[in-house]
């Protein structure tokens, strides 16, 4: 699969330029740029509410900027109808925060559901497919159950198998750990690994979790009140002497007994 | 003097705004009605789900239309025997509940409890979808939730409407005898008595509203739930503006639909 992805390593494969979004009176972005390149994974960081999440939507069609431009692998996508953003979309994966199964369709119709939409595969190949994905996500045989009974990494690592199913060039990847227990959130970082290697795709992650951002990060980046504070490696971002990454950092460590309390909470 | 003028100020602030949301409202229900007639057409149309849906909608209001239907014909009969004999015209009573019933109670009554059985559902399930961010992950998989969330509601619900109409046209009418024959009307003279007033016409113009009917409270209920905002919380609102809006909706385009079909 890796030789669909005729972008050379290292070339812009999403660009935003000058990117703002307003929600009604709230500003949340305010001039964003940022390359992401081939084959990188590179992750988003940022407080709660900082536009991480809206960000992200952007480079998939979800949410449309006020002003600025969109690019993916050098073609302008700002001004693309829904219909258009298909083709597009077919080589981008999201993974959603609250993994977003539909739960009215079993976990093999979940996983299958861009296959059917978009390829005329008989249904033993679409079978086939499904297993495959299912397996890289480490979630054998469980075709035949429903998201509600599935556990909340299960549900996550789901998501990660329809999000790969048609073989995508780029993941997004919402919150992928929030949410999970440390060992569940690890193997979802070794899955980004392990995808990255196997597939060759370029990987943006949106999170607050720093072990996560430091471990598998090539690149990071600091949203703050609607800006980029910082881009660089996970060393420089480490070293950066900018007030705003001293603090985040600072602070998101200190707070991140009350953070895991809150994920544990809010996992039920 | 200040404070009135305030008051006024406030007043006028508040209705202009409630004038520019519904104005806001009405503009992107309207986009989604022209984005649902654009995808119609298109290829990969949802049969299966049309299926599903048109099953779940026909299946699950069949009792309480069922319900309804009969014992608005039961008192509905009984009341009439009672008011016609008044002036003599009792004997009369199958065809008045009959007209009643084909012409508006079907239609309206039907719709009504549709509206808050089917309408309510079709929101919950689509602002649970919303807030949870699967109509989002319909599109970022390259699918067109309008295809596949709105069409085979709109569709289903706008077939399956005039068939409940049908049954709640025969059950009230039912309904209607089993009081009539108690009150001394023969089940035989009421049966005819409905047959030889109401016509063809009478029927179709009852059951070509529904048509329209079916169609606004699917609409109004898709867009609903699109529009879902604000978490759980967001999924309760919404259901309940479904079932009021449609309610209206209903009450208010039948005369004016019945106004006009009375032109031809």
């Amino acid at each position: 699969m890796a030789e669909r992805s005729e972008t050379r390593s290292g070339q812009p494969m999403i660009e935003l330029l000058g990117v703002q979004k307003s929600f009604g009176s709230n500003h949340v972005l305010r001039g964003i740029d940022l390359e992401i390149r081939a084959g990188e994974i590179f992750t988003l960081l940022g407080g709660s509410g900082t536009g991480k999440s809206v960000m992200l939507k952007h480079m998939v069609g979800l949410l449309r900027p006020d002003a600025g431009r969109v690019r993916i692998e050098g073609r302008d996508v700002t001004e693309l109808a829904e219909r258009e953003w298909v083709e597009v979309r077919k080589r981008i994966g999201f993974v959603f925060q609250g993994a977003a199964l539909f739960d009215s369709l079993s976990v093999l119709e979940n996983v299958a559901y861009g296959l059917r939409e978009h390829l005329p595969w008989p249904e033993q190949r679409i079978r086939e497919r499904v297993a495959e994905c299912l397996a890289a996500v480490g979630l054998e045989g469980i075709e035949e159950r429903m998201p509600a009974e599935l556990s909340g990494g299960m549900r996550k690592r789901v998501g990660v198998a329809r999000a790969i199913a048609l073989a995508p060039t780029v993941i997004l990847y919402d919150e992928p750990t929030t949410g999970l227990d440390p060992a569940n959130s690890r193997r979802v970082g070794q899955l980004i690994v392990r995808l990255r290697e196997e597939l060759a795709v370029t990987s943006v992650i949106v999170t607050h979790d720093l072990d996560l951002c430091f471990s598998i990060s090539d690149r990071v980046g600091l949203l703050g009140a609607g800006r980029l504070l910082a881009v660089g490696t996970p060393d420089e971002i480490r070293a950066s002497q900018v007030p705003e990454v001293r603090d985040f950092l600072s602070g998101e460590l200190d707070a991140k007994k009350d953070l895991w309390r809150h994920t544990q909470d809010s996992e039920e | 003097m200040s404070s009135a003028i305030a008051l006024g100020g406030g007043l006028l602030q508040a209705t202009g705004r409630w004038f520019l949301d519904t104005l806001d409202e009405l503009g992107r229900f309207s986009l989604l009605v022209g984005r649902t007639f654009r995808v119609l057409p298109r290829r990969g149309f949802p049969l299966l789900e049309t299926v599903r849906q048109f099953e779940a909608i026909t299946v699950r209001s069949s009792t309480i239309v069922l319900i309804t239907a009969l014992f608005t014909g039961m008192v509905l009969a009984l009341q009439t025997a009672i008011s016609l004999a008044r002036f003599g015209a009792k004997p009369y009573t199958g065809s008045f509940v009959g007209l009643a019933f084909v012409l508006e109670l079907g239609p309206v009554l039907t719709a009504l409890v549709v509206s808050g059985r089917v309408g309510a559902g079709i929101t919950a399930e689509i602002g649970a979808m919303q807030v949870s961010e699967q109509v989002d992950a319909i599109r970022a998989l390259g699918a067109d939730p309008i295809q596949k969330l709105v069409l085979p509601r709109m569709i289903a619900t706008t077939i399956g409407l005039p068939m409940l109409t049908m049954l709640a046209n025969v059950l009230g009418i039912l309904g209607g005898l089993m009081i009539a024959s108690q009150l001394g009307i023969g089940a035989n003279f009421y049966y005819q008595s409905v047959i030889n007033v109401v016509t063809l016409p009478d029927l179709l113009s009852g059951l070509i509203k529904t048509v329209a009917f079916g169609w606004t409270l699917s609409m109004v209920a898709c867009h609903q739930g699109l529009s879902t905002t604000g978490g759980t919380v967001g999924v309760g609102r919404a259901t309940t503006r479904t079932v009021v809006v449609s309610s209206i909706a209903v009450l208010v385009s039948d005369f004016f639909l019945t106004k006009l079909i009375l032109m031809f």
